[in-house]
């Protein structure tokens, strides 16, 4: 029943999955980006073009099939213009590389030129294997607290601040943004701002261990009003069960293994090892984008996590059939 | 030429016969493994080094060092470390040193984490499945010499206060039951 | 210089037979040092890894053929993947590209007997074997690194990776590179003493000038990943903190020591690929190369500014930008003196008469293959463009181009040029056909589908993906190309080895070549040269005066090599080579000893240092020289 369950959410899995092509992109960083790289391509091709044209050239001129070696040639005539032709060649080369160069500096400096005053500041932490985005404040109870799903306002300059909290990762989303890597010991940060409104999806691009294949997170791009709703909601502490169902579920939570890692706020659950789930019931997927955020893809991961993400560290949880319904109906809750 | 292919071949064989136990991972423990310890107390007094009614040792969880090393990261996360420091001790006993209260045997510590002892030591019975409170057990082990040293982690990238687990001389265990008492 | 004829050839050829000899027999395998033999274990060696690495690249793109394939997990693909890479940079191309192809030629190519400290090569040969074994017997007991292959910490430290599996691949590191300085030293030594009488620098061969600049940078980059990977190993086993940032210790400086190794790495990969380029060419269009001068300057510049542009590797890791933006330009400025070699070889070709045998098919498909791999490296050098592609599967497109392209093609040229050196026997013409095309299909398939890969997002090492990522296609279309390369590299062996019994006889220059290696019979008698030759132009064999004269007065019955100064090549004097010797051997396995203990403990190093010094001693005791006057005496 399991395994149905999961196959039937890696179905479903396609539809929430978001942009992610560095052709694609969605903000001025990607897209600048993007017109380095088509302006670099065709160079290339056009070098590619010429060289080939030539060897071919070169090769169909003189060639003799004969299988006896045939005695040395000299051509000193041949060997004098082929000195002017080289010289010139090389002579192009160094100027389209000038031209690489040149362009490759604007670029950098037109992507990395994004500035203001009050920005959406994110603070980005890799863990082995999902992303820890805090929403810094200055008032403690004003800071959110999620993971692998981030929202940003359309249209506004938001500033990543790198860090990690293990090995190194790297924060990679290629319609955003180039990638960033995250060193432990070192902290950095970036501008991003996405124009188009969407879901766009990203990936670590640093090998970091066993589940670096699943380490996935998603940028929501909304506009300001239904940001500052998702902002509102975020900082609201747990909804409160309302069923006996629920009431079970968040009992089944509190004297489980999952109170052990994971933080809900407004319960007794406080421990910061695992992702924030005090409204994880408002993500669309789960375990850093490998599997759908719905009830069937929830128990299988409860119960099994180690199957779709092997050594993750989130240990199995073996519970019964009823402790399972009213623990994922209850997370659901938590929107 | 063929000797040095034939040397290489039978160096081969003799090794993917011999296999390797310390480098063994298994990151999909078993469904008996993944229980939560739930069994009914048997008394609320077992002060000594009797070993418990408990389940049997698994000895894997002691010859991975995947599975130790696994063990010291829960020995951080799950705040053993919030009584018992770095092994060096503070609330709780210290774990680093020959001295055993309750027993240094694997089922010992098996017991003392699942049930809990007097004077502070939390039960975490139903919290945590056998297969990590064994990795805790080995890694516990490895805290005072008792692992192989191949097998026992080394520094973490954090502040020190003692050498790594693999430099711990092996120490014999003394405790109250059955042992004399350590020379101070 | 006085013509040759003190005595007559038919009483010199046995006494300098038995002087040279090769012992024979299983112990007698041990005590080899002449540089053929050990020439041609290191390109067998090699090539064995070669396949083994094949093996290992064709079952993780068995993994990757179809989404969530559950051939292997991720465990054991982390492990293959690091171990593929590691066996085809350390355990493949540099020991068949600089140490097999260098000790087998460069002596041949200098005109002398045997290569400098021909112990110390010998040597270097059993650490190397000893260092591959270590890795590969690590993957097949389980302890096969699992951190990349360039092991970044804090990931392959001593909290993230328990065990000993890093400690395995720093140790191999370790391995390789002392088999590599020592065959540096010992081919830089040979260039710059044992030239033939004549052969100026003006007039060296572009192979050697090649293999020169190799070995200097082999030698200032080999230290760095020395240190790095033993810093590493000192981190996991004695509790140093170089890496672990809670006490200052710094990740980026592991990185940027070892790029500041691993890219002129890269050259030394593919400098060796243009060395053979640039003597394959000449031979096939029957002329001289155009531009001698044009194409070592770009070599020596190659050498120095790859040492120059290791911070491209580090591009994501948020450094200033403008400190980026000079790797840029430096990085850019790489491809000129590449782009002056291939304008060059095509003027070559262009003005020459191309016989497109076997070698110069080989080029062509390096020519189209390197480009390519050149021309997504321009892309790679742009910093913003890097943010991109970098760790992508773009990247491992890009670097298979260029490693394929740059080592991979002209390898396989220069076996189909010299085998027939090496074993005395032509390679079947057809079969090598098959060979290249299957190979060159089966590449491009695989390797071009990679680019849109990366520009689709997909990250380099992951073990599976989703399908709702859409990349099972691409993924698809490049695991096919895998078995029209192992196809084509199965037809070279059966080859290689219906060539190497039936092949048709080779004679001793059956090219028409230019350079002196063609001047012996082929395989090369142990002597390699009756008459030690004198050289008259930039091809010996091409520009020899009808009267050339040949060096005289070097005793036949002791090893003699004659020593000449480095810029002129005038003889200085005479250097009697060590005779076969199992100390090499034994001193390799004390060494090896010591290395491997160290891994378990740090006491290794300690008391492994005994038997080291114990087998030097017995290396370094002195034999007595036989009765030669060792002064410069005319010859």
């Amino acid at each position: 029943m399991t395994l149905a369950r999961l196959h039937s959410g890696l179905a479903l899995l396609a539809q929430f999955t978001g942009e992610h092509n560095s052709l694609h992109p969605a903000g001025p960083q990607a897209s600048g980006i993007e017109w380095l790289y088509w302006v670099v391509f065709w160079i290339t091709f056009a070098a590619f073009v010429l060289v080939v044209a030539g060897f071919t050239r070169a090769a169909v001129r003189n060639r003799s099939s004969t299988s006896e070696m045939l005695p040395l040639v000299r051509d000193l005539e041949g060997d004098r213009r082929a000195s002017w032709a080289v010289g010139t060649a090389v002579f192009i080369t160094v100027l389209t590389l000038f031209a690489v160069l040149f362009m490759s500096i604007i670029t950098g400096k037109k992507v990395e030129g994004l500035t203001s005053k009050n920005p959406v500041t994110i603070q980005i932490t890799g863990h082995q294997w999902w992303w820890e985005a805090v929403y810094p404040n200055t008032q403690a109870d004003q800071t959110i607290t999620t993971a692998n799903e981030i929202h940003v306002p359309v249209g506004k300059p938001v500033v990543i601040l790198t860090n990690s909290a293990d090995v190194i990762h790297s924060f990679w989303a290629p319609s955003v943004h180039g990638k960033r890597d995250l060193l432990p010991g070192y902290s950095s940060a970036f501008w991003i701002q996405i124009d188009k409104p969407g879901t766009y999806a990203g990936r670590c691009a640093e090998f970091c261990g066993l589940q670096h294949a699943h380490m996935g997170f998603s940028i929501v791009a909304e506009d300001q009003d239904t940001f500052q709703r998702w902002e509102a909601q975020q900082l609201k502490p747990a909804v409160e069960p309302n069923s006996s169902e629920t009431v079970r579920g968040r009992q089944v939570f509190l004297t489980h293994a999952c109170v052990m890692c994971h933080t809900i706020r407004g319960t007794d659950a406080g421990s910061r090892m695992g992702p924030d789930l005090t409204h994880v019931g408002s993500r669309r997927m789960i375990a850093a984008e490998t599997l759908p955020n719905t009830p069937g893809a929830l128990a299988a991961w409860i119960i099994d996590p180690q199957r779709s993400k092997p050594g993750n560290k989130m240990a199995p949880n073996l519970l019964n059939p009823g402790d399972l319904g009213a623990l994922v109906t209850y997370l659901g809750t938590l929107q | 030429m063929l000797s040095e292919a034939l040397f290489a071949l039978f160096l081969t064989a003799t090794l993917m016969l011999a296999g390797c136990k310390r480098e063994e991972r298994q990151l999909r423990p078993s469904p008996q493994a993944s229980q939560v310890i739930n069994e009914a107390q048997v008394s609320g007094l077992n002060p000594g080094a009797n070993p418990l009614p408990g389940p049997p040792t698994p000895t894997i969880y002691e010859e991975s060092a995947y599975a130790v090393s696994e063990g010291k990261r829960l020995f951080n996360q799950y705040n053993c470390s919030g009584c018992h420091a770095h092994g060096g001790g503070g609330i709780g006993p210290p774990l680093m040193d020959n001295y055993w209260i309750y027993g240094s045997q694997p089922e010992n510590i098996f017991a003392t984490i699942v049930q809990g002892r007097p004077n502070g030591m939390p039960s975490f019975r139903n919290r945590i499945p056998e297969f990590q409170v064994w990795e805790i057990v080995a890694y516990v082990r490895s805290l005072s010499g008792l692992l192989p040293s191949d097998v026992a982690p080394s520094r973490s990238d954090e502040l020190h206060v003692k050498p790594p687990e693999q430099s711990m001389p092996k120490q014999t265990p003394v405790g109250i039951t059955g042992a004399p008492e350590p020379s101070k | 210089m006085s013509q040759q004829v003190a005595v007559p050839e038919s009483t010199r050829e046995p006494i300098l037979a038995r002087t040279w000899r090769q012992p024979g027999g299983f112990w007698g395998w041990f005590q080899n040092v002449h540089h053929t033999a050990i020439g041609v274990r290191f390109m067998v060696t090699a090539f064995i890894f070669f396949l083994l690495g094949g093996v290992l690249a064709a079952i993780m793109r068995w993994q990757l053929a179809t989404p969530e394939h559950g051939v292997i997990g991720p465990d054991l693909y982390n492990q293959i993947f690091t171990v593929h890479g590691s066996t085809m940079i350390f355990l493949f191309a540099v020991p068949m590209m600089f140490q097999g192809f260098g000790v087998y030629l460069v002596p041949l190519i200098c005109g002398t007997r045997n290569i400098a400290f021909p112990r110390l090569n010998a040597f270097s040969y059993y650490v190397y074997l000893v260092g591959g074994l270590l890795l590969w017997a690590g993957l097949l007991l389980r302890t096969g690194a699992d951190a990349g292959w360039f092991a970044y910490v804090p990931l392959s430290g001593p909290e993230f990776t328990p065990g000993k599996r890093s400690d395995f691949w720093a140790q191999m590191i370790t391995f390789t590179e002392v088999s590599a300085l020592g065959v540096a030293v010992s081919i830089a030594t040979t260039i710059l003493r044992y030239r033939a009488p004549g052969m100026t620098l003006n007039r060296m061969p572009l192979i050697l000038w090649e293999k020169l600049v190799i070995s200097m940078a082999v030698i200032f980059a080999m230290p760095a990943v020395m240190v790095v990977s033993y810093m590493l190993l000192m981190d996991r086993t004695i509790n140093t903190q170089f890496f672990n940032p809670a006490v200052g210790g710094d990740v980026l400086l592991y990185q940027h020591l070892f790029w500041f190794f691993g890219h002129p790495e890269v050259y030394i990969i593919f400098l060796p690929g243009t060395a053979i380029a640039s003597t394959v060419i000449p031979v096939f269009c029957r002329r001289h190369i155009f531009g001698y001068v044009p194409i070592v300057t770009s070599v020596v510049a190659t050498g120095i500014l790859g040492f120059g542009v290791w911070v491209h590797h580090m591009f994501a890791t948020g450094l200033p930008q403008m400190s980026e933006s000079f790797f840029t330009a430096a990085t850019l400025m790489i491809v000129i003196p590449t782009a002056v070699q291939f304008y060059c070889w095509m003027a070559t070709i262009w003005h020459g008469r191309l016989q497109l045998m076997l070698p110069m098919l080989w080029m062509f498909g390096f020519f189209f293959v390197f480009l390519i791999g050149g021309l997504s490296g321009v892309m790679l050098a742009s910093v913003p463009l890097n943010w991109q592609v970098h760790d992508t599967f773009f990247v491992v497109a890009h670097f298979h181009y260029v490693l394929i392209g740059g080592a991979l093609f002209p390898m396989f040229a220069g076996l189909y040029f010299w085998i027939p050196k090496i074993t005395g026997r032509m390679m079947n013409t057809l079969l090598g056909k098959v060979h290249f095309w299957l190979f060159f299909a089966g590449f491009n398939i695989t390797f071009f589908t990679m680019h849109f890969l990366g520009l689709r997002g997909m990250p380099r090492r992951v073990y599976t993906y989703g399908p709702e990522m859409h990349w099972e296609g691409l993924n698809l279309l490049a695991s096919s190309g895998v078995l029209l390369m192992a196809t084509g590299v199965i037809v070279f062996i059966v080859n290689f080895f219906h060539s190497k019994s039936r092949g048709r006889l080779a004679g001793p220059n059956p090219w028409g070549a230019g350079s002196l290696e063609w001047a012996v019979s082929s395989p090369p008698p142990a002597y390699n040269f009756l008459e030690l030759p004198t050289v008259n132009g930039r091809e010996p064999l091409w520009d020899a005066l009808p009267n050339q004269p040949v060096v005289t007065g070097l005793r036949d019955d002791i090893p003699e090599v004659l020593v000449t100064n480095s810029l002129d090549s005038e003889p200085q004097h005479r250097d009697e080579l060590p005779p076969a010797s199992i100390w090499p051997f034994l001193a390799a396995i004390a060494v090896s000893v010591a290395f491997i203990w160290s891994i378990f403990s740090p006491w290794g190093v300690a008391y492994g240092a005994i038997p080291v010094a114990a087998t030097l001693l017995g290396w370094l005791w002195p034999r007595g020289h036989s009765p030669s006057p060792r002064v410069p005496e005319e010859v």
